[in-house]
């Protein structure tokens, strides 16, 4: 099935400058009750950005509600996507508009979650890290998966960064796992068989 | 060549290997639970798939479901649908179901252990990060999202890198009052929340080897909090005691053939492990968590740190989570009184667990503010739990022991701690918010969770110990 493709991201950011976001702030477990992939977006960094759970009460200091933050990245500081191995925590960032996160440290269960559902994770030094935090806010990051490079535009400070090249393809053609997965069943059976 | 306990596992399970890419990885058991599961099931119906090995899968519903009076419906609309749904996609798609009312229901990774379904050797999946559990029997065990539940599902496969090899060997006797717990909180207080991303950890040592497979389940449990891949133990003679004759291990002639298997499951004398670390059980003390994420726990008896103690890095997390939890920093942590105390969760909810629990607080009485819940991991231990007699203990002590299920660990079901409360916890996540909104969670062991219910504040559980 066929997911949206990624090539080069051009875009505002929005800066989370906290470490070890866990699973549990990016989705609380009270919204996990969903039995489709839709509609978690509105609930994402849920008790970060209400208080007492309001909708109507956003907490001002939160980046999600600052609106000279926006864009398509979502920049965090280390260790993002600790914990609870929900793939809502993805679904909640893409559906809140999404396609990118960049830190310098992802916790190993939401980097694939994010794959497979077409958010790039783009792993960067603490050094560029602290660079992009340091721009102004509306500062644009050139992500180019084909090159595997970061840009910050204003600066033209560049880092590259690591993807294994199945993973590349998938994302660049829009594939997904079960794709190439159901394409070598024989090979499963004669495993099985073994 | 000699290969690592993680290494011989892996090996064996390799389809194939993508040039430049992941390997595919062969699946041999794939429990399933009402939460992370329903999206795959749509996705493979979307794709007109059908399950491709139902036998492998065994279900059940923990995450989402109340801890009293589990024989009436679920009262909450979206929880009894989660429910609803896992029933009829089980039903739809010939899935073994250990759901609500069923003898064998209970937290996924209690259960599958219980019933002999966890077995040396094998890879196991859920979609759930403390599927780490399972290596405690010297499996390779490790939680899954949804769309990779999804591929399960389809292929009985998954596309997996390789992760490093870390070693933690502990040795050395445990002082009193220290439990599998207070080791792996420990050791999470030493190497950090994300010291074993991308690593396979394997715990060795005679402390470990002397523990329970209970014991050995609660330390591989917490594994995922150090963000490793998974934990394992090699198996021994303790894993295949506590095996033997379960509902769904292997006997007679099978059982000889997987014992001769299981008995080669250990890492090479000569191997080379990308990371090794050596503890001495003697430096551990009882452990509690002071701040947010589970590596930040210290001895009973130590003081909170002070920022200045921090790497710079860390100071902003550091006061970010004080200030949640409303703990001074550089304070002493013996005294902090608790409002609530939980006792379950898949690290410390057994039989053992709470066998524990009922030895220590026999003949004595929570304290009046506190109160206590006690969960039980599955029916099984439920059920023993009566026939012990160890529900009395607890009734006179004034805890009260629910149904089985995952509960106030993370708060779907109505099981939530109130805002600014202070909980001890014998779960595995003290993040904001993990318990209920507003929730303050300091995770403990039994014994130690125990000792704060009948006091009602932190307490150094081996002084109150004979």
């Amino acid at each position: 099935m066929s997911k949206n493709k990624i090539n080069i991201i051009h875009s505002t950011f929005v800066p989370l400058n906290i470490e070890n976001v866990d699973t549990d702030q990016i989705i609380p477990a009270r919204f996990l009750k969903g039995t489709t992939r839709d509609g978690f977006g509105k609930n994402l960094f849920r008790d970060w950005r209400y208080e007492n759970d309001d909708d109507s009460k956003p907490k001002k200091d939160f980046v999600l509600n600052q609106s000279e933050y926006k864009g398509q990245i979502l920049v965090a500081g280390k260790n993002f996507g600790c914990g609870s191995s929900r793939e809502h925590a993805a679904w909640a960032i893409h559906d809140a508009g999404f396609t990118a996160v960049v830190s310098s440290f992802f916790a190993d269960i939401f980097k694939n979650n994010a794959l497979n559902n077409g958010v790039l994770p783009v792993t960067v030094s603490e050094a560029f890290l602290k660079q992009i935090f340091e721009q102004a806010n509306n500062a644009i990051l050139t992500i180019n998966l084909p090159d595997q490079t970061i840009t910050i535009d204003a600066t033209g400070e560049k880092e590259s960064f690591e993807i294994n090249n199945y993973k590349k393809e998938c994302l660049l053609n829009g594939y997904d796992d079960i794709d190439y997965l159901l394409s070598i069943m024989n090979d499963i059976e004669i495993f099985e068989s073994a | 060549m000699a290969k690592t306990l993680f290494e011989k596992i892996w090996d064996k399970h390799i389809v194939k290997k993508i040039e430049g890419g992941p390997s595919v990885l062969y699946i041999d058991k794939h429990l399933i639970h009402e939460v992370t599961s329903p999206q795959a099931f749509a996705g493979i119906e979307k794709r007109g798939l059908q399950i491709f090995r139902p036998k492998q899968i065994v279900a059940t519903a923990d995450h989402n479901v109340p801890t009293l009076n589990q024989h009436l419906p679920i009262k909450e609309k979206l929880s009894r649908q989660q429910v609803d749904t896992l029933i009829k996609n089980c039903t739809n798609h010939h899935i073994e179901l250990f759901g609500l009312g069923h003898p064998y229901q209970g937290i996924v990774h209690v259960i599958g252990p219980e019933l002999g379904i966890t077995q040396p050797g094998m890879t196991i999946v859920c979609g759930d990060s403390h599927t780490s559990t399972h290596g405690a029997f010297g499996a390779i065990a490790f939680g899954i999202g949804t769309s990779e539940v999804e591929m399960v599902f389809a292929t009985q496969c998954l596309l997996q890198s390789k992760p490093k090899q870390m070693r933690i060997n502990i040795n050395g006797s445990l002082k009193k009052g220290v439990l599998a717990k207070d080791i792996v909180l420990y050791i999470l207080s030493k190497i950090s929340a994300s010291g074993a991303t991308g690593y396979a950890v394997e715990y060795a040592g005679d402390t470990i080897r002397n523990l329970s497979m209970e014991g050995r389940m609660t330390v591989c449990n917490m594994s995922i909090e150090m963000g490793a891949r998974c934990g394992l133990i090699a198996p021994d003679e303790t894993t295949f005691k506590y095996i033997h004759g379960r509902a769904f291990a292997p006997n007679g002639e099978g059982w000889i053939k997987a014992l001769q298997y299981w008995k080669t499951l250990y890492s090479d004398d000569n191997v080379v492990f990308d990371k090794e670390i050596n503890i001495d059980a003697a430096d551990i003390s009882p452990m509690i968590t002071y701040g947010t994420n589970p590596g930040m726990g210290i001895g009973v008896n130590e003081n909170v740190p002070t920022a200045n103690a921090m790497a710079e890095s860390d100071r902003a997390s550091f006061v970010k989570a004080m200030d949640y939890m409303g703990i001074a920093p550089g304070a002493a942590i013996k005294g902090q009184k608790v409002d609530y105390v939980f006792i379950g969760s898949c690290t410390n909810s057994r039989i053992e667990d709470l066998r524990l629990v009922s030895d220590f607080v026999k003949g004595k009485h929570k304290a009046p503010q506190v109160e206590v819940w006690i969960v039980p991991g599955s029916k099984q231990v439920e059920q023993q739990a009566i026939e012990e007699g160890i529900d009395k203990i607890f009734e006179e002590a004034g805890f009260q022991l629910r149904q089985p299920g995952c509960s106030a660990c993370l708060g779907m079901n109505e099981d939530k701690i109130p805002a600014g409360k202070y909980c001890i916890s014998t779960s595995n996540r003290n993040f904001e918010g993990r318990q209920g909104a507003g929730a303050r969670t300091l995770l403990a062991s039994p014994l130690s969770a125990a000792a704060a219910a009948i006091t009602g504040y932190v307490t150094d559980v081996s002084k109150m110990l004979q």
